[in-house]
């Protein structure tokens, strides 16, 4: 599904922010992604989710050697991949339901299925009376749920997440985990970066933990 | 994905409020007000000259110098070599029909410069006879102007070409200086649209990016800029076809005082008022595709 080698990422003249990045995601896997603020989490997600190229190494993703994909290519793969961002990047004059509905209509989904599926998940993340609420009306919590629904409703076969329930109190944030692991269950591969400890030792999944842009496996 | 008409079409950005939305129409009305003046200067012109060059290549004239001597004996010998010059030119392939212009009408001719007075047809004057060929096989004339000059003394002909070659050459730049200024409206117009594009992808950078990162293809988004300049331009490009029909009205006003006199031509053919008023057409197409083509170079630099 996804595979690393030697992947490390600098900008500039600076230091490697990644180092010599190795490892494998085998399809239908669920991993949390740890590490302090700074060690390069959201980098690792950046090139997961093709938003940037690596300094050096290697990505495969889905069987595709990245670096050698052409460009036209990448949107179909990005279309594979759900994202929640850690800043959720709503679409400020769109509704929720419009967000939510954003990666169906790129890939050229029905009209008649958008109405149908976006409110249904709109509802799961309980968010049932807010589907014309545009982004800056809504809460942290409800933006970030927002977000969740919108990386989801394409049943992305990797699903990427940046810190998805720093604004949501626990039991939301369980809530959002028994989506992703249902997800999961349905054979999407996730990966959660998180600070959350707690999140982490409640669900048992293995993490990928970064520490001075090296990664070690636990 | 259902097909929606233009107007309707979705759209994930928020380019209806975007100040380009206000003024590029205003930019686009007068490049199309421009190019419909430079157009209809072009058709028109195209109609006077085909219209000339109808009229003087069917036809010839002969002159023949008025011969010496007072003026009965003058027009007397001129008489006899018109009448010769007649039937030189009947007998002659190629020709239709000669006639001798009368003496009222020669000095009808000359009235304008040198006055209505008697003395006029006190003056030896040359005669002219004006020669209508054969549309299909009209006669050689270096062999016509041969066997004049050999049979007639002072006869020479003229086919008109000198001037009007002059005159149609003129027109010809003319006609060329409006197309050249139609094509840089056009090219203006175009970077117009390029630039008001490249602001608009500029302000709306953000969005572009998660349509991007969520997996749209360079033309979902190409697309809804090109719908939007669709818009603008089909706006633009009424409001200046709008401005141009008093122009175009006025033309038609002035060609039905002239009708008749030398440039009867000077009204707008089918063909010129169908260009005119696709004019906003071809400003939206134009600057749909511009905005295309800018979206998709300008993406091609991401990932």
């Amino acid at each position: 599904m996804v595979q690393f080698d030697n992947v490390a990422v600098r900008y500039g003249r600076g230091p490697e922010i990644l180092q010599d990045i190795s490892f494998t995601l085998p399809a239908g896997s669920f991993h949390f992604l740890t590490g302090s603020s700074g060690a390069g989490k959201s980098t690792l997600l950046r090139l997961m989710y093709l938003a940037q190229r690596p300094s050096r190494g290697r990505i495969v993703l889905f069987g595709r050697d990245v670096a050698v994909a052409k460009r036209y290519e990448l949107p179909a793969l990005r279309r594979r991949v759900g994202v929640v961002f850690q800043d959720f990047r709503l679409l400020d004059h769109l509704s929720a339901l419009d967000n939510v509905a954003l990666p169906l209509r790129v890939a050229g989904a029905n009209e008649n299925d958008v109405r149908k599926f976006v409110p249904d998940l709109l509802t799961w993340v309980g968010l049932a009376d807010h589907l014309d609420a545009k982004p800056p009306t809504l809460s942290g919590g409800q933006k970030q749920r927002v977000a969740i629904a919108r990386a989801v409703i394409g049943r992305p076969d990797l699903l990427l997440a940046d810190e998805p329930t720093g604004n949501v109190d626990d039991n939301i944030a369980m809530r959002l985990m028994y989506l992703f692991e249902e997800l999961n269950k349905l054979g999407t591969t996730v990966v959660v970066a998180t600070h959350n400890e707690n999140l982490v030792s409640r669900l048992p999944y293995p993490q990928l933990r970064l520490e001075n842009g090296q990664m070690r496996r636990g | 994905m259902r097909k929606r008409a233009l107007f309707f079409r979705r759209s994930d950005l928020p380019l209806d409020q975007d100040a380009t939305s206000r003024f590029l129409p205003w930019l686009v009305a007068p490049m199309v007000f421009l190019c419909a003046v430079a157009l209809t200067s072009v058709f028109i012109l195209n109609g006077l000259i085909g219209r000339w060059d109808r009229d003087v290549s069917g036809t010839l004239t002969v002159e023949i110098a008025a011969a010496p001597g007072d003026a009965s004996e003058s027009a007397e010998r001129t008489r006899e070599k018109v009448e010769r010059t007649l039937a030189l030119l009947k007998d002659f392939p190629g020709v239709a029909r000669a006639r001798a212009l009368s003496q009222d009408q020669l000095v009808a001719l000359l009235a304008p410069w040198l006055g209505n007075s008697d003395l006029l047809k006190e003056l030896p004057l040359p005669a002219l006879i004006d020669v209508t060929t054969l549309p299909d096989t009209p006669p050689d004339l270096t062999a016509l102007t041969s066997k004049l000059s050999q049979s007639v003394s002072g006869a020479s002909l003229d086919d008109h070409r000198v001037w009007l070659s002059r005159l149609i050459g003129l027109s010809r730049s003319i006609e060329w200086l409006a197309i050249a200024i139609a094509v840089l409206i056009g090219g203006v117009t175009s970077a117009t649209v390029f630039y008001a594009t490249r602001t608009g992808m500029a302000v709306h950078q953000e969005v572009i990016e998660v349509l991007h990162l969520i997996g749209a293809p360079d033309d979902y988004i190409a697309r809804q800029f090109a719908d939007r300049a669709f818009v603008l331009g089909l706006k633009g490009g009424v409001i200046g076809l709008i401005l141009t029909l008093p122009i175009l009205a006025a033309i038609g006003v002035t060609a039905k005082r002239l009708e008749g006199g030398f440039l009867a031509e000077l009204s707008l053919p089918i063909i010129g008022w169908a260009s005119v008023l696709a004019l906003p057409a071809v400003a939206a197409l134009l600057a749909m595709v511009t905005a295309r083509v800018t979206v998709h170079r300008t993406l091609a630099h991401l990932l």
